[in-house]
């Protein structure tokens, strides 16, 4: 029996749920019903046979594993959309996970301050989930929240909760609302002048579309918050996430082996990472 | 290890005992050039030749591969490692100093067990370059123009016989069943260290610097005007990459037969410098410009692959040089960039 780093587990659809238009959240379960074992922030490269391999980060945080994981997932090339058309109980690929997730044990005991925009709620929440699930060991936890319209936002129960949470404080924004919107409009950054932070005692952590790192980081620097406590997921085209196709290269990094969680102060000076 | 003398005559009952048991790849002439390509008969093996289109990696590093196989009906997957006992012939020196950095890239954190088993598979017979394969190549410059590892067997034209260097007991066994060679005498070995000295002398250097300060005045290049012009120029084509001995990036895509009932999950050659490389789905691309694609070739080959690995990313083969229909050279540009630092850091 041979053994490839390119051969995927076949991992069974335990539920596939409708988020928003373009988003499908998928419970995936390992064969036999073996825990994935992975840190908040790493991701897999989920296969539809026939079609493709696509890199993606796992939403599901390691503290509410029950043998599944969840991906939560933008139809919006080749294999996401052949990942959208499938059902549960169906089959697809799984290979993972890989690289740097988010360093919880340095978070520890400070105050931390989610900023994800969009889709970038989705690897985001992995963590939330756990700094939520062992509240106790973390500092203030604040969330702030932009999607570009209100259908757009996800995990609209989760958010719901983390709203009514005393011990959570989340603020949510959308860039323009509708008639079923009474809450904040404007862009993720019209959010940071609502809330003040201990800069020294706070790790901020943010993932959105490309445009919006330095728009947020911009923020968080100007609340004095150091490049060291802060930390970015970013997005590349991780096509074999063992550090070798070359795709998700930023200069002499690989996305895939080095990030996708980068601490800012280590990749500020890496030019085409931001 | 030892040192033998194999007489020119016993080359072709040599190759021919091998391709009994082993497929045998080694130069061989195609139009006015040569490539790599099976040897199903001796006469075919061009010892004496220049350069090839494409270097050796193609031996190890297929420009299609099968990762694995799998069925559709009830999902499911078979890695597939396609690999076979190869014995691959007449390897220059630059393109052992690439293999032995394409070891190091596949060995490296997430064995690679598709090129690993491949490369376990092939015995490899370095030849000793006499002479310039053309103006194009500045292996000197690069520090390739010998290598000391690398290879089972190494061979250097000694005129009437080869001298042979056995420098692995794979070599040895090899040479020993299916070879007739002498051991080295004395004036074999005077022979032989006249030979290599006075290869010397017929190489030029091209690079206006010592190589090892690559590393370093790339890192103080990025912004260069130097790579707006290279941009200007590129056709974005991927020829560079392509023969290059030690550009190893792939792209990974799955075909399904026509009934639908089966596929393949293929490795294939990709290049950073076509357009889509760093495209991600929503279709933000990030090296966008051919200029940032030039400029990430260049930073690949004199730095970023020396930071990641401690070997050098470039083995002077000149292969990229002489491809480039718009006479893009590396070596001018490391030249023009060490030329005009003073611009670089601007």
């Amino acid at each position: 029996m041979t053994t490839s780093i390119y051969a995927p587990m076949m991992a069974r659809l335990v539920a596939v749920e409708q988020m928003t238009a373009l988003e499908k959240l998928f419970t995936i379960e390992l064969p036999g019903g073996q825990d994935l074992g992975h840190d908040p922030g790493q991701f897999v490269e989920v296969s539809v046979l026939g079609v493709g391999e696509a890199p993606i980060s796992i939403t599901s945080s390691p503290s509410r594993t029950n043998g599944t994981f969840e991906l939560c997932v933008r139809r919006v090339g080749d294999v996401t959309n052949a990942l959208h058309a499938l059902q549960p109980g169906d089959k697809v690929g799984v290979r993972g996970p890989f690289g740097q997730g988010f360093p919880v044990e340095k978070m520890r005991g400070k105050d931390v301050l989610f900023a994800p925009g969009g889709l970038g709620l989705a690897p985001l929440r992995s963590l939330i989930n756990q700094v939520i699930d062992e509240r106790g060991s973390f500092g203030r936890v604040i969330i702030l929240y932009g999607a570009k319209r209100p259908e757009e936002l996800l995990f609209r129960d989760e958010l719901d909760e983390w709203v009514a949470r005393d011990d959570v404080e989340c603020l949510i924004t959308v860039d323009r609302g509708d008639e079923t919107w009474d809450g904040h409009v404007g862009v993720i950054t019209t959010l940071f002048p609502e809330i003040s932070v201990h800069p020294r005692n706070t790790v901020a952590v943010t993932c959105g579309p490309p445009i919006m790192y330095r728009f947020v980081l911009m923020e968080l620097l100007g609340k004095g918050i150091p490049e060291t406590q802060i930390y970015l997921s970013l997005e590349r085209r991780m096509k074999c996430g063992v550090g070798k196709c070359g795709h998700c290269q930023i200069n002499n990094l690989y996305c895939c082996q080095d990030g996708p969680v980068f601490n800012y102060a280590k990749i500020k000076g890496v030019e085409e990472a931001l | 290890m030892s040192l033998m003398i194999l007489d020119k005559g016993a080359l072709a009952p040599l190759v021919n005992a091998l391709m009994a048991d082993y497929r045998v790849v080694g130069p061989q002439a195609k139009g006015s050039k040569f490539v790599f390509g099976p040897i199903t008969d001796p006469a075919q093996l061009r010892l004496d030749y220049n350069t090839t289109i494409l270097p050796p990696k193609k031996v190890l590093q297929p420009q299609q591969e099968r990762l694995a196989t799998f069925g559709l009906q009830e999902p499911q997957v078979e890695p597939v490692i396609e690999a076979e006992p190869t014995v691959l012939l007449g390897v220059h020196t630059c393109d052992l100093h690439a293999i032995r950095l394409l070891d190091t890239v596949f060995s490296q954190d997430h064995p690679d067990a598709h090129y690993l088993e491949r490369r376990r598979q092939t015995v490899i017979v370095g030849l000793e370059c006499l002479e310039p394969c053309d103006e194009n190549s500045f292996c000197k410059d690069m520090g390739t123009l010998t290598a000391e590892e690398g290879y089972d067997l190494h061979l250097t034209d000694l005129g009437p016989a080869y001298a042979v260097e056995v420098a692995t007991e794979a070599g040895e066994e090899l040479l020993a069943r299916y070879g007739t060679a002498n051991e080295a005498g004395e004036a074999d070995i005077r022979r032989l260290n006249e030979v290599l000295s006075a290869k010397w002398p017929r190489f030029s250097y091209r690079l206006e610097f010592e190589a090892a300060e690559l590393p370093s005045l790339l890192a103080t290049a990025y912004e260069h005007p130097y790579w707006e012009e290279l941009g200007e120029r590129c056709l974005s084509c991927g020829s560079c990459t392509n023969v290059c001995p030690t550009c190893y990036c792939f792209n990974v895509l799955d075909e399904v037969n026509m009934v639908l009932t089966e596929g393949d999950r293929l490795r294939r050659w990709d290049s950073c410098q076509l357009d889509e490389f760093a495209r991600v789905a929503g279709g933000e691309n990030f090296r966008e410009t051919r200029s940032a694609r030039q400029r990430h070739r260049f930073m690949r080959k004199g730095r970023y692959i020396y930071e990641r690995f401690g070997e050098s990313g470039c083995v002077g083969c000149g292969r990229c040089i002489r491809t480039c229909v718009a006479k893009i050279s590396i070596v001018e540009g490391f030249n023009a960039i060490h030329g005009s630092p003073e611009l670089a850091k601007v």
